[in-house]
């Protein structure tokens, strides 16, 4: 079967994010990007499925701007096969990149779409769940095992308080959480081979799929801070003063 | 028009979250609630209680699947301008997916409730906070418990009547599940959380962790670290990608505070940290900070609570 990943260009989990002064964002400009975390765990998932056999061919998406490149050229020198961008400057929300994906399902077929739980940037945590409500497929959210059984798809599930497992028809929808696998680091050999992979560029008017954001950010701001409290010398004193200062035991 | 919230329940009680999430309701209109999945009848019978829920709507008692919920919100929807669930791991399955169907954007994790269609929302971990302000005719949002007082358990009496019946797309089917049983409180819920970082060394170590919350009727939680190496069951996570937080009293045991477990526990009342490195970022964030080793620090705190 063929198994389809969309990767997000993404600040590094690593950057310290700044808010604007003129809180219309946070900075970007001149900050390290790296592909979504949760969309390392996807390419992974794939790439071991296509090791056992599974899955025949892995196609990397991503939506955004012609930069994203960089992230598609780091799913295929993980394993991916070819890579597609939807090349678009503005700002793309879960449901744009749902429409967009549903358009490339409609022309490469896949059986399955893997894609990260949520994006490190705007924490939505909604694109595979309206991918999936769009193709009218079945979804296995927040998965931490997954095994292809016949026509279907056995998904383990991380929910509240412990475990749950579904069994979901194929085609299909998966998002991946922290515990599905942990993502290889790509070889030298690998990066290289993966700079001759084919990346082909659309633009989401060549999809037909309109992108207009239905949000408009009125402000971004910093929360507020916590202040440093004090420093207690020894459990007796902690203990006193969390019964008669703070009186919270 | 009244607004919807889906439940989140559990062995046929209401979760906090979800009276939270009537708390952020009751600012936008009438409130109804849905109640779905095992256990549905008992759990409706609690939420037709809750102050302020004018109607109780009774879905399907079988498992609660993505799909099946997803259609019945979107049958639902017409009468309804806004549809709400805690952010907990069901809503955020569902409501993303009937937010699609109706052609909605989402709106994740809402912290704040400006007016019917602004909001406020955390983004990069809780680094920031966004004020957005929706164009959707209807809005589906998902919310963040800990940013709302839940409303009381009791003091309402609402009607109870049945959902009319949604069709089942049967596109997935319930296998099974394994459910944590345990005697302490909810990590969502509970007035006292004390966590476990890296530091602790072994998931057997977390005994001594364990003891301290048997002593304060306190949930047990874990960084990511601590859960990337095996110590502590993922459900036990604390931060920006596991559970969000805020207890009365936080305790932090050998964490040493990356940006990803504050976004999870910033907003406690009073954070103390147990930590041995005086540089430990968890420092600048805590009310009470012990410096020492937590094996020493950690059963000389459960002695002198035993007091």
């Amino acid at each position: 079967m063929k198994v389809l990943v969309p990767v997000k260009r993404v600040v590094d989990y690593n950057v310290k994010v700044r808010v604007k002064a003129d809180g219309s964002g946070v900075e970007t400009a001149n900050v390290k990007m790296s592909m979504n975390p949760f969309d390392e765990i996807a390419v992974e998932e794939a790439v071991r499925l296509k090791e056992k056999g599974v899955a025949e061919e892995i196609v990397a998406v991503s939506c955004g701007p012609n930069a994203a490149q960089e992230q598609l050229r780091t799913a295929l020198a993980m394993g991916a096969d070819r890579g597609i961008l939807v090349e678009h400057d503005g700002v793309l929300e879960p449901l744009a990149v749902a429409k967009l994906l549903k358009a490339i399902v409609g022309r490469e077929g896949p059986a399955l779409v893997i894609l990260g739980k949520q994006a490190i940037d705007d924490d939505m945590s909604a694109t595979g769940q309206m991918l999936a409500a769009l193709l009218g497929w079945g979804q296995g959210t927040f998965a931490s095992r997954v095994e292809k059984e016949g026509d279907a798809i056995r998904v383990t599930r991380e929910v509240d308080g412990g475990l749950e497992t579904v069994s979901v028809k194929l085609p299909a929808i998966v998002t991946a959480d922290l515990r599905l696998n942990e993502p290889r680091y790509a070889s030298l050999p690998n990066i290289m081979k993966a700079r001759k992979k084919p990346i082909e560029t659309v633009k989401p008017a060549d999809l037909g799929v309109d992108v207009t954001p239905r949000l408009s950010v009125l402000k971004v701001e910093e929360p507020a801070k916590r202040q440093a409290g004090k420093k207690v010398g020894s459990v007796q004193e902690l203990v006193e003063k969390l019964r008669n200062e703070a009186k919270v035991i | 028009m009244a607004v919807l919230v889906l439940a989140d329940h559990k062995d046929g009680a209401l979760t906090q979250p979800t009276r939270s999430t009537v708390a952020a309701a009751r600012k936008l209109g009438e409130v109804h609630v849905l109640v779905a999945g095992e256990g549905a009848g008992a759990a409706a019978a609690a939420a037709a209680r809750l102050p302020g829920v004018a109607k109780v709507l009774t879905g399907s008692e079988a498992p609660a699947l993505a799909e099946p919920l997803a259609a019945q919100l979107v049958a639902l929807a017409p009468g309804y301008s806004h549809l709400l669930a805690p952010a907990s791991a069901a809503g955020r399955n569902v409501m993303p997916r009937a937010a699609a169907l109706l052609d909605v954007q989402v709106l994740s994790d809402v912290c704040g409730v400006v007016d019917a269609d602004t909001f406020i929302r955390p983004i990069y971990a809780g680094n920031a906070l966004a004020t957005v302000k929706s164009a959707d005719a209807k809005k589906v949002l998902t919310v963040r418990a800990t940013s709302f007082d839940p409303v009381p358990a009791e003091g309402g009496n609402a009607t109870v009547e049945a959902a009319p019946a949604a069709a089942d797309p049967g596109l997935s089917s319930f296998v099974g599940a394994e459910i944590v049983k345990s005697e302490r409180p909810e990590l969502t819920a509970a007035r006292i959380v004390i966590s476990g970082g890296r530091a602790m060394g072994s998931a057997e170590n977390f005994a001594i962790i364990e003891k301290v919350a048997d002593r304060l009727g306190a949930a047990v939680g874990a960084s990511r670290a601590a859960v990337d190496a095996g110590y502590a069951a993922n459900d036990m996570q604390v931060g920006q990608t596991g559970k969000i937080v805020a207890p009365e009293l936080y305790i932090a045991v050998g964490i040493s505070g990356a940006i990803q477990h504050l976004a999870g526990m910033k907003d406690s009342k009073v954070i103390v940290a147990i930590n041995k490195d005086e540089e430990a970022p968890i420092f600048q964030v805590a009310d009470y900070g012990l410096m020492a080793d937590l094996f020493k620090a950690v059963p000389e705190l459960e002695a002198e609570l035993a007091k």
